[in-house]
């Protein structure tokens, strides 16, 4: 078989074969059992807690949850604007480079503490090897904050009537203390073995074999390269992010970073199996990911590995495919997994420029993104999806003319109104603000000039993506669009924030309200959740959501421009 | 409130010291370890060194030429072209390139020419091109070195990479050890 799909095989096989076991083990962590790392981290979760002046065993019912999280989001965000805003004089910044505007300050602030790492700066001249490290520290807090809300989540979905689901600070601290941080350190290994730098010097001057002076920029990037991976982060160290040479040196490194994108995502749907002791509802929301998954994956495999047809026109060698903004060390089939993959896990690096993709392969990222439930991001990709089960769970009760119930649990009005307006958030704020954006740049021209690095329907893709990847908490871009203007930070920065927090809050409080309601025991007729019916239901749900919504907008950007070219 | 406002200040300050401190200082510890001490992979040919993963820029007939490149292979930065598959301009852009590539390979057919030699990579950095690639500029090289083809075309057998463990991904040829090579060739 050719070389370039079998690696693109053994990648996904390689990722469930590390999730099922990794699954497992979170789902010990969340659930407070035994591991045989306790004596490892245990010191240091205690050293944590108590210079935190922290009581971990204290239950916290779900509204003391989400509290918990947004003050300590508030103080990232503070915290991190500072900084950004001052690294010119602040340590740490061998090459001199200045401190950030403030409304671009804004915009990487709210794209790092919300786990998107959209990025309108360069890394190597926008930021201080101080800053780095700072955002890099985000890349672990936020994916945990993630994950802490998955854990209250699961907690609720048992089998009993409690309001008490767990100590946030203690899933918190777990998760990226036990899951992250080990994970983080072996990646981090691999790559400096094969040629990532991870160093606090500047940039190297060399002269070229052709006799060019050139500056080499380098960093501490192996560190940040592999949390970026695995807490669906995404955003790079160098400014083309794992197309880099340095950061993403060969196709070992490649597998083991595009391993890292989906590992703890999927890892997670099985460590809810293990939490509710379902493992066959696990597997079929595997199933269902799984199968809208490859519906986005297989297609744009097919279509990179063919080619640009304006290219074939010029009767050149396409052998290796659509090769414009593409490495040969990946080549296009890898690039196009690790396109699909990175959208719809919501981690939104990229080895390859999305930009250059052929116009269908431009959509399904764009569509792993409107559906951001994949997968997902971890911890928030199972809470975008638990929405979905939702409203299947009541529309499959409408259809059979029963009360919906989910887990023994009664879904009424409340709840339902809760998972729409969640539901609908992520439409509503991709259409208005790719509508507003269009509309500027239709009626002053000139002024927004520099915005579009394309013209026609591919330049409306740019905008489209742009607020796409932002509502997904995405971070990968059309890079082609100039975005480093007061309207892009303000706008992206605004729509991360709400793209963030209502889509957490939502969950955990629909969970929440569940868990304190009566339990009812199975009977003959309910609705059971965990059968290959349910499964379409729930995929149903999603195709009809996402399809209907964004169809249209999709209809004048990448469909339009496929039947341009074809 | 005031409480927890608190608990999530000390557990910030916490957190960044760790995760940005010691984090950063146990993957520097380790990096000392890696043949390279962490600071990219590099090559020393006369006193002179080169980083082999990061591309150079190739453009003379005596050398074999790299993928053109958005940054024009300068290494403090880094960027695609970002050009959309429809893109008049673009389009215009990559005809000239195959017109030019066509000007200094005489004898070459169109049909000859891999795509990957007129279309930027991602990175502007790219440090490989396929055998393919290397293998249609032999004629030129060798018209202009004065040396035989068949030497040539061992010296690309002898620098192809081939893929992970054999059988994952693209086999591939690093432009700047070939042109080392192409040099010490006497």
């Amino acid at each position: 078989m050719n070389t370039e799909i079998l690696g693109v095989v053994a990648m996904f096989v390689l990722t469930v074969l590390l999730a099922i076991p990794l699954g497992k083990y979170i789902g010990k962590i969340f659930t407070g059992e035994k591991t045989i790392f306790d004596k490892l981290f245990q010191p240091l979760e205690k050293l944590f807690f108590k210079l935190s002046g922290i009581d971990a065993a204290q239950e916290m019912n779900w509204k003391q949850h989400l509290v918990a999280l947004l003050t300590i989001n508030l103080v990232w965000f503070l915290l991190t604007l500072f900084i950004l805003m001052n690294i010119g004089w602040l340590p740490f910044n061998p090459d001199g480079n200045p401190s950030m505007s403030p409304d671009l300050a804004f915009n990487t602030t709210i794209s790092f503490v919300t786990n998107t790492n959209l990025q309108h700066y360069s890394g190597e001249s926008g930021l201080s090897y101080f800053g780095q490290l700072t955002l890099m520290l985000l890349q672990f807090i936020s994916a945990g904050a993630g994950m802490a809300a998955c854990a209250v989540v699961f907690t609720a979905m048992k089998e009993k009537t409690t309001d008490k689901l767990g100590n946030f600070y203690n899933y918190f601290v777990k998760s990226c203390v036990r899951i992250l941080l080990p994970i983080s350190i072996v990646v981090a290994t691999l790559l400096v073995f094969n040629g990532t730098p991870m160093t606090l010097k500047g940039k190297d001057q060399i002269i070229s074999m052709q006799g060019d002076t050139i500056n080499v920029s380098r960093g501490p990037a192996a560190a940040m390269i592999a949390i970026k991976q695995l807490g669906t982060n995404g955003g790079g160290y160098f400014g083309v992010n794992s197309a880099h040479p340095l950061e993403n040196p060969n196709y070992l490194t490649n597998m083991a970073e595009n391993i890292s994108i989906l590992l703890i995502p999927i890892a997670m749907i099985f460590a809810l199996g293990f939490v509710l002791k379902r493992k066959k509802l696990a597997w079929v929301i595997f199933g269902v990911m799984t199968l809208g998954f490859l519906f986005f994956l297989i297609p744009s495999i097919a279509l990179e590995l063919k080619g640009n047809p304006a290219i074939d026109h010029m009767h050149i060698n396409q052998a290796l495919g659509s090769m414009e903004g593409k490495e040969i060390r990946f080549g296009s089939a890898a690039s196009a997994y690790w396109g699909i993959t990175t959208t719809v896990t919501s981690n939104g690096s990229v080895n390859a420029m999305h930009d250059s993709f052929t116009p269908l392969t431009g959509m399904f990222t764009m569509l792993g993104m409107m559906v951001n439930s994949f997968y997902g991001g971890v911890g928030v990709g199972f809470l975008n999806f638990y929405i979905f089960i939702i409203i299947a769970v009541f529309i499959s009760g409408l259809m059979v003319g029963r009360t919906p119930e989910f887990l023994g649990k009664k879904i009424e009005a409340r709840e339902m109104k809760i998972a729409t307006i969640i539901a609908l958030l992520h439409p509503f704020l991709i259409l208005t603000g790719t509508a507003i954006a269009s509309f500027l740049y239709a009626h002053h021209p000139d002024t927004y000039a520099g915005w579009l690095n394309n013209p026609g329907n591919h330049g409306f893709s740019e905008m489209l993506y742009e607020f796409t990847s932002s509502s997904a908490n995405n971070g990968s871009g059309f890079e082609g669009l100039g975005d480093n203007t007061p309207f892009w930070n303000i706008a992206c920065g605004i729509v991360m924030l709400l793209a963030r927090f209502l889509p957490i809050i939502g969950p955990v409080a629909i969970a929440g309200i569940l868990a304190n309601k009566k339990y009812i025991p199975e009977s003959a007729g309910t609705l059971k959740t965990d059968t290959l019916t349910f499964g379409i239901m729930v995929f149903a749900v999603i195709i009809i959501i996402a399809a209907l919504s964004f169809f249209p907008a999709l209809t004048l950007g990448p469909i339009a421009e496929h039947f341009k070219i074809y | 409130m005031k409480t927890t406002i608190f608990q999530a200040i000390r557990l910030t300050i916490l957190t960044l010291l760790f995760f940005s401190g010691i984090y950063t200082l146990i993957i520097l510890g380790i990096a000392q370890l890696a043949p390279n001490k962490g600071k990219g992979e590099s090559i020393t040919v006369d006193g002179k060194k080169y980083y082999t993963n990061v591309g150079q820029s190739f453009t003379d007939d005596k050398y074999f030429n790299s993928r053109p490149s958005a940054v024009n292979y300068n290494a403090a930065g880094s960027g695609g072209s970002n050009k959309g598959p429809s893109n008049p301009d673009y389009l215009a852009q990559v005809q000239a390139r195959i017109d030019t590539f066509l000007v200094h390979n005489p004898g070459v057919k169109k049909e000859e020419i891999p795509s990957e030699l007129v279309t930027a990579s991602g990175s502007g950095l790219d440090p490989n091109i396929s055998v393919k690639a290397a293998e249609v500029q032999v004629n030129r090289i060798a018209a202009v070195r004065k040396i035989s083809v068949d030497v040539l075309q061992q010296l690309i057998k002898d620098n192809i990479e081939k893929p992970l463990a054999g059988i994952f991904g693209p086999k591939k040829i690093n432009v700047l050890k070939l042109n080392l090579a192409l040099d010490n060739l006497k």
